[in-house]
């Protein structure tokens, strides 16, 4: 599933460069802890979080993910905006719950 | 940089006032070795290994330092602190153990798995430590 059909699938805003929403996503990984990122998500590329702060990207950074979402309607702050756009994680921000986000991208076949 | 035994070395001072930068030196470790050609599996252990501990230094030591030590085939990772120390590192080791504040689980960490991801994604780890005194942690990753 590339960020574009993510983006679609929950209705998200997307803050990523052009040549980043094409790129296929294979699996994907939520969590508000980030130790559990680094534990166990190995070799998923999509992050869905509800925390906000600047260890979210590189926390997805260190294990090499290429995109966040944030879920529950927050927004992320310039500083989060910022880190993801330097290390070229495209970052999506989406009003459903991280339980509706997951069902949504799981049942259109990410990580399945 | 400084050339040490035939290994690069590489220095960092990891700033134990600022959880919002936590995480720094490991990025440009992550960016040197990206640099340098190593393995994407093994650049990724390293750097989510060296991350945990540089965490671990910000939440419970304020800062410390941090040296990488380079060859082709081995990458050395040095961790040290002189904060509280460690008082049952058994105990520390086991996953879902943590003594970190609350404040920390809600940034979101201190989960218990800080040690354990370290040893996990290293191929030798070795912890020194005395209450009172402050921690040294060295992890070894190959690249075979």
């Amino acid at each position: 599933m590339t960020i574009r059909e993510i983006a679609e699938r929950i209705n998200a805003a997307v803050y990523a460069e052009p040549d980043q929403i094409d790129e296929e996503m294979t699996g994907a990984f939520g969590s508000d802890m980030m130790s559990d990122v680094l534990a166990f998500a190995e070799n998923r590329d999509v992050l869905l979080t509800g925390l906000l702060n600047p260890q979210i990207v590189r926390t997805a950074h260190m294990q090499d993910m290429r995109c966040i979402i944030i879920v529950r309607g927050k927004t992320a702050t310039e500083e989060i905006k910022r880190l993801a756009a330097e290390n070229h994680i495209a970052l999506l921000e989406t009003q459903l719950t991280m339980y509706e986000a997951s069902g949504k991208l799981y049942e259109g076949g990410l990580g399945r | 940089m400084t050339e040490d035994n035939g290994a690069l070395h590489f220095h960092y001072d990891v700033d134990g006032n600022n959880f919002t930068s936590a995480g720094e030196a490991s990025v440009q470790v992550k960016r040197m070795l990206r640099q340098m050609g190593y393995h994407p599996d093994l650049i990724r252990r390293i750097s989510v290994a060296m991350y945990e501990g540089e965490i671990n230094m910000v939440i419970h030591a304020k800062g410390g330092d941090a040296d990488v030590y380079v060859t082709p085939d081995c990458v050395t990772v040095v961790l040290k602190d002189v904060g509280p120390g460690i008082k049952d590192v058994n105990l520390a080791m086991q996953e879902g153990y943590s003594t970190a504040p609350d404040n920390i689980r809600s940034l979101g960490f201190g989960a218990g798995m800080g040690l354990p991801n370290m040893k996990r994604y290293s191929d030798e780890l070795k912890i020194d430590s005395v209450v009172g005194v402050g921690t040294t942690i060295e992890m070894k990753f190959r690249s075979a």
